[in-house]
Parts: C-alpha cells; structure tokens; sequence
C-alpha cells in the first residue's frame, strides 16, 4: 500500500482508538457543594473540563449547614452518592485520621502542589497528608469605611489593636444617623458568633483547651475577651447584634450602617461592588486587631474538595480537583471575568501575579492568611489544631451550646460570669463523657 | 330557624376573615414580591413593597443555573406516586378499621399515630443504610416508599374518620345484594367517601410535595425534587435572597395553582365531613 495514503488511514484509527477509549473510561461524576459566588461560578465553567477529560459532571448545591449534614451521613456510612465532597477546614483532618477519604499525595507535576500556601496545606492535611485541596480560602480582616474614620479625625493603623479598634468605634457610632461604630458576628452556632468569640479570646490568650483537654472558660482570659466584646458592642454596635451573622451583617454595612465589619476576606468583594454596596468607594481594609500578645483575632477557612473513600470514580475525581485547583483555572477565570473575580486565598502563585496585586483587598487577604497559624492557633499552647475551631468531632456540638449561652449575654438575659459558668460546665461534661 | 345575621355583623366577619387570610398569605407574597427586586432592594432598609424597578433578572439566573423541569419532575412523581401508593394501601385499612374493629384497632391507630412523633432524624441512619443495602439512595422508587410511609398513619386516620361518618348499614345492604368486598369498596364506599378521600388525597400531596428532611438526605443529583432546589439557593454567606425568593416562588408556584383550583373540594373535605 501507498505510505502516503496509509498514514491518514493510520492517524484516523489512531484517533478512533483513543476516542473509543476516553468513551470507555468516561465518566459522570457527582458532586456535593456549597452555595457561594466562586462554587456556582465554576458550576459554569464544568464544560471547559468536560472537552479536556470527557467527564461529565453533576452537581448538588445545597446550603452549608444542609450540605454538612449530607455529606457526613454519606460518608459515615460509605454510601458512595457523591464522588467528590465540599468541606472545609474542620471536618478534613478530622476525616482524613478516620479514612474515610482519599489521600491526595499523587497529584501531578504540573498541578504544583508545593504552590498552596502553606496555611491552607496545613489545615487540610492529616500527619503530613493532603486529604482536600483548596478551592478558596479565606481569613477574617476589618473592613472599615474611610470617611467615617476621616470624619472622626483618626487613621486606621494597617494593624490594630482591640484598643483602637474601640476607640475607633466608639467615635464614629452616630446613633441618631443609625451608624454603628462596629459589626460584628453574635449569632448563636459555632460557626457563625461562636467562631467570632473564639479568635477574639485567641488574641486576648485565651484557649479551649489545656494540654491535658481540660475546659479553660473559668480562666480570666476568656471573661477579659467576652467583657470586652460585650462592652464594645453596648456602645457601639447594632442594637439586637445577638441574631446578627454575616449575612446580616453584611446587609448593614452595605446600607452604609456600620463603620467598621471585621468578618470573613471574601466579604470585601461584597462591599466592594457597587451593584449591590452603597458604600464601595469608601472601603478601606485593615488586619483583625490583636491585644499585644503575638495572636490577631483572624480566623483560617477553606472551602476544599475531597474524594470520599467509598467512591468507585476516585482516578476522574482526581482529575476534576487538579482541574478545578489549578493555576489554569484560575487562569481561565481571569480571562473571563476578571481578577476580582477569581477564587482566593489558595494558590501562592496567585498572590505574585501582578494582575492580582492591583485588586483593592489582594494584599490584606494574604498577610491575613499569613497571619493564621491553624497549628498554633494560641498564646499558650494546645493539644489541637484549629483556629476557629477544634479539629475533634466533638467540637461541633459544643461549641453550638457554648455560643448559645454567649448570645445569651449578649441579649441581655445573663451575665457574661453566669455563661462562662455554664460554658465550663458543659464543655466538661461533654469531654468527659467523650473520653477525654 | 335560623338566626339571622345583621349586615354589620357580616361586615365584621368578612373585614376579620380577610385580615386573617392576608397576615397568612403575606409571607408567600413577600417573598414573591422580592423574587421580582434586586438583591441590593430585597435587603433595603426600610422595605421596599410595591414601588421597586421589576426585574425577571433573578428567575433568568435560576432558569440558566438549574435544571427546574427536571426538579419539578421529580417533586410531582414523588408526590403523586406515594399519596397514590398510600391510598391503595389506607382505603381497606381504613375500612377494616372502621367497618370491622377489633379490640385492638383503637390501639393500632394510636400507634400508627405515635410513629409521627419520633424526630425524623432519630431513624436517619437505619434508613440511609437500609437504602445503601437495596441500592435506593438518590432513586424516585425510594423517595415514594419512604415519603408514602411517612404520609401513611395520616392518611390512615383521615379516612378512618371520614369512613366511620357512612352508615354500616349501607355496606351490608350491599352485601346482601352481592356484593363481594372488592365491589363493597369500590363501588359502594368510595362513591359516597369520595369529598373525603379527595381531600386526603390533596392534603397528602401537599405534605409529599412540602417534605425537606428525607427529600434533602436521601438525594444527591438523580431523584432530588423542589425542596433540594429551594436549598441550592440558600446561602449563610452571601446575601442572595432575590433568587432565593425566585427559586422558592419557582418551587411553590405548582402547588399554589392546584391548590386554588382546588380549594373548594378541600374544604369540604375538611369542614363538612366525608358523606356526600
């Protein structure tokens, strides 16, 4: 036969025998995920991986604290309904010491893993193994509005402390005008105020736990924090802050009703655009304050993928999370709709990107997720990691109590002694009973 | 004779029924209100109620970001097949219950009662490793199971209640004329319980279609109807509550149109008793 005409015949069945086997080995996979701008934003972007790996995908959105309840009656019972999980900080390394996910210590050269920034790989492992990649990243920072502190005749120092946060909110709080010299989180659940309480009391030294596991509430370091929280949102804070989480929150500060927010870095590109914020041209951002003692109130979270053990898909699970945490992706963002807009928080290499560095809020993100140190999340040391959080499954459920009792004080119903005693006493209880 | 009813006093009843009816409605019309605003005017401060720039922008980002048919789909399968399978099984229950009570049947219905008091969440764990063994996670066949054995002590004991309104001695005028019990249910108790069962039957779908535990934890991308819809909508960090609104206005919208039409029946099955 005529080489010049065997070759194309070659080259075709070549083709149709790597189609046939990219068909063979395609797959359709079944993701559970939260619902926030930079998830539902790559939901759009599924087609992208599709053309490169033949994958099909399926999402299922839910809220956080309904996909928190799926994902661990699913994974607890190896029911395999999802391939790939959403999780976050708390339950990976907790997951991870259980088995119950894959570890995720052969991922590609090209993916870079030595590029996640060195926070987020800590809070995600497990005895030095990556069981979650990070998809965003987030710590907590303040946000302030520049002409208020202006109208005061004050600058806001690029890193407070709790005492010129106070000064600073009691000066601007205009009650007559209905501005707040401060927002902050008092909402029950450990996730919502309970997470606030605890990196404030991290930066006053206060801790959780002993060495030996031993409730800490009945120290003074956790009544300093509380009562000065307390106190700072009695004269400047919203009136009924008990019931006020980030969504409320938010809603204030983007009406133009709080001087100063110090929540999650992802907020500040809520406030920051002027589709939904009256106030995003006079947003300045500033590290969470700290006392002194070598610990800023800033919290670590990511919002990460994880393959769940029991999956039959593991090897197309792999590949979608390589897809989805890449350089590449965020690549594909930015040329689509912008820097602003690409997830943060957990590629090294982003932060150096100079594009990335003109975003208003770019910088302060990174030194605040610098500043977190999930390993060493205290003044005097602990047996756990976690800033926010203790990474124990019993946390959850604590942790939902001892808020309860702290937005308790905060509307007024006890006092912050009586709520710490019952803080110690269940938290004792509770650890006890666990075997601790 | 009746006692006649002055126009003043009509006037009240009518003023006072129709305050009731809006204070009970207002949530859903809020929310319908807001699915129409921007998300900067669904969280303004003071509310904004009539007089906002209308927009169909947040039931286009729905429509574009999910698979409604494919939800609503679900949601009238898994409703319509388990109130069906459960009036299948209810009517002769709740006949033998009516019609031939045994010493125990007020006990039964007690109990059948008593397994609506457990916290669905006590029995989630069985259930879920119940539907791993026979391969029912994120399937309608098993949603339809389990939402028709939720729905089953209710339905059981609204046709208990209408049932024991008929007449034994109609049924067993029917039996010496003949009839077998197949035609004894069919064709004589049916007919006259019908405003009853009808009822049932609109209740229970409602329940079915309003059901958000099992429906949320037994589903993943296959089986999963509106109420898993609504809950991809929601979010703690993110004020989104314009689409919320959409996608909840999206979700209820089917049930409201049959409710409508299909009010009158309901009431009557629920105010006047099952006997035509």
């Amino acid at each position: 036969m005529n080489p010049t005409r065997l070759a194309p015949r070659l080259t075709l069945g070549a083709c149709a025998l790597l189609a046939s086997t990219a068909l063979a080995s395609a797959e359709t996979l079944t993701i559970a995920t939260v619902n926030n701008g930079d998830m539902i934003r790559m939901q759009g972007y599924t087609d992208d991986f599709t053309a490169k790996t033949g994958h099909e995908v399926e999402w299922v959105t839910l809220e956080e604290n309904v996909l928190r309840q799926r994902v661990t009656t699913d994974i607890s019972t190896k029911g395999g309904a999802f391939d790939i999980m959403t999780i976050g900080m708390y339950e990976t390394p907790i997951w991870g010491a259980n088995g119950w996910l894959v570890p995720l210590d052969d991922l590609s050269a090209e993916y870079d893993v030595d590029d996640i920034l060195p926070a987020m790989r800590d809070g995600l492992s497990h005895d030095g193994t990556l069981y979650a990649a990070p998809f965003y990243g987030e710590s907590s920072m303040v946000m302030y509005r520049t002409d208020l502190v202006e109208a005061a005749g004050m600058t806001m120092p690029e890193a407070p402390t709790w005492d010129q946060i106070a000064e600073l909110a009691r000066a601007m709080t205009d009650r007559e005008n209905e501005i707040n010299g401060i927002c902050l989180r008092g909402k029950a659940g450990w996730g919502e105020g309970g997470a606030f309480i605890t990196v404030t009391a991290n930066s006053f030294g206060a801790r959780w736990f002993d060495e030996n596991w031993r409730a800490q509430f009945d120290q003074p370091e956790w009544a300093n924090a509380l009562n000065f929280f307390v106190d700072l949102m009695a004269d400047a804070g919203p009136p009924g802050y008990a019931t006020n989480g980030f969504n409320e929150n938010l809603s204030l500060f983007q009406q133009g009703k709080c001087g100063m927010w110090i929540d999650a870095t992802v907020a500040a590109s809520f406030v920051t655009n002027p589709n939904d914020s009256t106030v995003a041209d006079k947003v300045g951002f500033a590290l969470a304050p700290d006392t002194g003692l070598g610990k800023r109130s800033n919290w670590l979270w990511a919002w990460a993928l994880a393959i769940p053990a029991g999956t039959q898909k593991a090897d197309a699970a792999k590949q979608f999370i390589e897809w989805a945490t890449s350089k590449e992706y965020i690549e594909l963002v930015a040329s689509k709709e912008g820097w602003a807009n690409v997830p943060p928080g957990a590629r090294t290499s982003l932060y150096e990107n100079p594009e990335y560095q003109k975003v208003p809020f770019a910088q302060k993100t990174l030194e605040s997720i610098k500043a977190a140190d999930p390993t060493n999340p205290t003044v005097m040391p602990v047996p756990y990691v976690g800033i926010q959080f203790v990474a124990i499954p019993e946390f959850a459920g604590i942790a939902t109590e001892v808020s309860q009792e702290f937005s308790a004080v905060y509307a007024g119903q006890q006092t912050v002694d009586e709520a710490l005693a019952k803080a110690q006493a269940l938290t004792t209880d509770a650890m006890e009973a666990a075997g601790y | 004779m009746a006692r006649a009813v002055t126009t003043q006093r009509k006037t009240i009843n009518t003023v006072a029924a129709w305050v009731i009816g809006l204070l009970i409605f207002f949530p859903i019309l809020w929310t319908i209100l807001t699915s129409f605003k921007t998300e900067a005017q669904a969280i303004s401060d003071p509310p904004i109620f009539l007089f906002f720039d209308w927009t169909l922008e947040n039931y286009s980002v729905v429509q574009e970001r999910s698979d409604y048919m494919r939800f609503l789909w679900n949601s009238v399968i898994l409703a319509g097949g388990s109130t069906l399978l459960g009036i299948i099984i209810a009517v002769p229950a709740a006949w033998s219950m009516a019609f031939v009570p045994s010493r125990r049947t007020k006990d039964i219905l007690l109990w059948m009662l008593s397994t609506k008091m457990l916290p669905a969440v006590g029995v989630l764990y069985p259930i879920y490793l119940l539907f791993i063994q026979f391969g029912l996670l994120d399937t309608q066949l098993g949603l339809t199971l389990v939402l028709m054995l939720i729905n089953l002590p209710i339905i059981v004991w609204m046709l208990y209640t209408y049932f024991k309104e008929i007449p034994g001695e109609i049924l067993e005028a029917s039996r010496m004329d003949g009839a077998g019990l197949r035609e004894e249910i069919l064709y004589v108790l049916t007919p006259m319980a019908l405003p009853g069962i009808a009822s049932t039957v609109l209740l229970n779908f409602i329940l079915a279609w309003n059901e958000a535990f099992w429906t949320l934890n037994l589903t993943a991308a296959q089986a999963a109807p509106l109420t898993a819809f609504i809950a991809s909508y929601s979010s703690p960090e993110g004020l989104f509550f314009a689409k919320l609104s959409a996608a909840s206005t999206m979700a209820i919208a089917p049930i409201l149109i049959l409710g409508w039409f299909s009010q009158k029946q309901l009431v009557r099955g629920l105010t006047f008793g099952a006997v035509k």
